[in-house]
């Protein structure tokens, strides 16, 4: 095989996105476990014997409930993305699957979510989470991520469902499952791939969500880890080691859960080129 | 086992009429063929009585009960599609298996019957291979076990065959005739190939532009066909149909003058009478080559096709008329050069303006 020059400059750019995108997670590792003198010293360096330290972690589960937030975090992450990607591929189904009045406008109706930024609303979903007396609460979360997230999951996986034959659906008929375990035995492992699309999509920025963590919950315990982070974080003196600590070990469960789905996000992202 | 009838069935997607007035009866264990162009209706037809759609007007009876309002998995039919539809992510077993699950099957009995099945297909030794791991044929036969477990009252398929390689199409062809012969089971069969149509049919329904042209067995298609339609779609190559008029008429004995030559015929009494115009139709493997008869047609020969054991002469008549004639296999035609072909009259079929056979039965 000859290498072309034209795959050389692809490369070449795919090496520099890479580097751009991985230099600030290799900054953060590198320096969580830098003292705060190498920090500012020397922050590109590697930590040696001198600077390495663990006193960002040390102080991050000394005076934080990094545990607590840890835990809300995962939990308003999981149940958004479990609720994203059900209602997500339910609604994606009878939007694609069954024709009936209003479905065009109703498809339309969801799709425009995609374009109007969720955050415009928020005075009136504070006022709404008052009024249901949820702030403070992780269901005023993961109600706003699953609304955030699902018109998005709709979009993607009803563009998936569309390519499943019409015929595996006549077949299923023919055979006597009815249209939930036509959905569940059959459209949902068919569209695995796309599911794990969704849920990177939708998973990342929900972790890393901020703004509504600060609006709707930004108390009595139900703070998230990006919230928790911002304790360090002061207008006058900023713990570093705490801070670049903590979200070391914020990136971890993401790290985790993208590789888990990656494997089926590259299918996902290939799917059809290859029948 | 059971019988079919439709009663004025119609069918409209909008505006668009697909079907109208369908009539039609399919006796219990008989295998009756859809065919017609694409487009004219006939995998929507086998789609309503399977129950995947539902009717703008008419009726569906399978076994004497009405079933329009029942969902297929009642109807006591079994599918089988041209895309096969497999569910790709389970093994062949699971696939046959999948939907006694939901009938209830027991489970010792689904089991039997999902082994039998796979016996009579010879799909043993493939039950535990996804379907992405077979070849066409191989899925094929999956899809037909899949419809057979079911133990269906009626089989209905649609264009089963017509994603396999010409080989594999006859050696499936033959399958389904013979399980047919042993299943005994009502079958409906969708295709747009007539020779499908020809050799598996017990009888044949030709659909054309949402209606029932002809029913007949295929034999008595072929021999007497209602209406230039059907005497086109029959038969290959087509029938060639030449323009004509009626000369003379004496009662049912009817001359008919076509393209430099005449013949006569017994036609139904009063149905052309003389200066109307008719068209003539002739079979290519009804004319003789060579000849010296009245009826026969001289014409240039554009093109001849050698098939070994005949051949096919493309021959343009001084009428300007394009004429296909098989020939013996080892002929002297060639093109460019002059061809006769002998007309016998008995093998004429003749039709009026409006396109219908003023033949008289010949059944």
């Amino acid at each position: 095989m000859t290498i072309r020059p034209g795959r050389i400059a692809v490369h070449i750019a795919l090496v520099l996105y890479t580097i751009l995108a991985l230099g600030p997670i290799f900054l953060i590792l590198i320096n969580a476990f830098k003292t705060r003198r190498a920090i500012f010293a020397d922050p590109l360096g590697l930590p040696n014997a001198q600077t390495l330290t663990t006193i960002g972690f040390d102080r991050v589960f000394a005076n934080s409930d990094f545990g607590l937030y840890f835990f809300n975090s995962l939990t308003v992450t999981v149940v958004s993305l479990v609720l994203i990607v059900l209602i997500g591929a339910m609604a994606a189904w009878a939007l694609t699957e069954y024709r009936f009045r209003g479905s065009t406008i109703l498809s339309l109706y969801l799709a425009i979510g995609i374009m109007v930024p969720i955050r415009l609303g928020s005075v009136s979903i504070l006022r709404m989470m008052v009024e249901l007396n949820l702030v403070n609460t992780l269901t005023a979360l993961i109600l706003v991520y699953v609304a955030q997230g699902l018109p998005l999951a709709i979009l993607i996986l009803g563009e998936f469902i569309q390519q499943i034959p019409k015929d595996l659906r006549d077949a299923a008929r023919c055979d006597g499952v009815s249209e939930y375990r036509i959905f569940f035995s059959i459209i949902l492992p068919l569209i695995s791939p796309a599911i794990a699309t969704v849920a990177v999509f939708t998973m990342v920025p929900v972790w890393n969500d901020l703004w509504f963590p600060l609006i709707l919950a930004p108390g009595d315990g139900k703070q998230t880890i990006t919230l928790g982070v911002q304790q360090f974080i002061g207008q006058y003196v900023t713990d570093w080691n705490a801070v670049l600590a903590s979200l070391t070990l914020a990136i971890a469960p993401v790290l985790v859960l993208y590789l888990l789905f990656s494997r089926y996000l590259v299918r996902g992202l290939t799917a059809g080129a290859v029948k | 086992m059971a019988d079919v009838s439709l009663h004025g069935v119609a069918k409209s997607f909008g505006a668009t009429e697909i079907l109208r007035d369908i009539n039609l009866s399919v006796e219990d264990g008989e295998f009756v063929v859809f065919v017609g162009p694409s487009g004219c209706g006939k995998s929507t037809l086998l789609r309503i009585i399977a129950g995947l759609e539902t009717v703008s007007g008419g009726e569906i009876r399978i076994d004497k009960k009405r079933v329009n309002e029942l969902p297929p998995a009642d109807r006591k039919i079994a599918m089988v599609f041209q895309s096969y539809a497999l569910y790709p992510h389970m093994n062949v077993y699971k696939n046959m298996a999948f939907g006694l699950k939901f009938a209830k099957t027991d489970k010792a009995e689904a089991d039997r019957r999902v082994r039998q099945a796979a016996e009579i297909l010879k799909l043993t030794p493939l039950l535990d291979r996804k379907p992405r791991e077979l070849s066409g044929g191989q899925r094929q036969r999956v899809a037909i076990g899949r419809a057979i477990v079911r133990n269906p009252s009626v089989f209905l398929f649609d264009e089963p065959l017509s994603n396999l390689d010409a080989a594999l199409r006859v050696n499936t062809r033959l399958e389904i005739a013979k399980l047919h012969r042993d299943l005994g089971a009502t079958m409906i069969y969708v295709t747009h190939d007539q020779v499908e149509a020809m050799t598996l049919a017990s009888k044949i329904v030709v659909l054309n532009q949402g209606r029932i042209e002809q029913v007949g067995a295929p034999l008595e298609l072929y021999r007497s066909p209602r209406n230039l339609f059907v005497a086109g779609f029959i038969g290959s190559p087509r029938m060639n149909f030449i323009k004509g008029q009626v000369l003379r008429a004496e009662g049912s004995r009817v001359t008919i003058g076509f393209a430099g030559t005449e013949a006569a015929l017994d036609v139904r009494p009063g149905s052309v009478k003389p200066g109307d115009p008719v068209t003539v139709g002739i079979r290519p493997e009804h004319m003789e080559a060579g000849g010296t008869d009245s009826t026969s047609l001289r014409g240039t020969i554009d093109a001849v096709e050698q098939l070994g054991e005949s051949s096919y002469v493309y021959m343009r008549l001084a009428s300007g008329d394009d004429v296909i004639v098989r020939a013996p296999g080892e002929t002297e035609a060639t093109p460019g050069g002059t061809y006769i072909a002998h007309v016998p009259s008995r093998a004429l079929h003749v039709f009026d303006a409006s396109g219908l056979s003023v033949l008289p039965d010949r059944s």
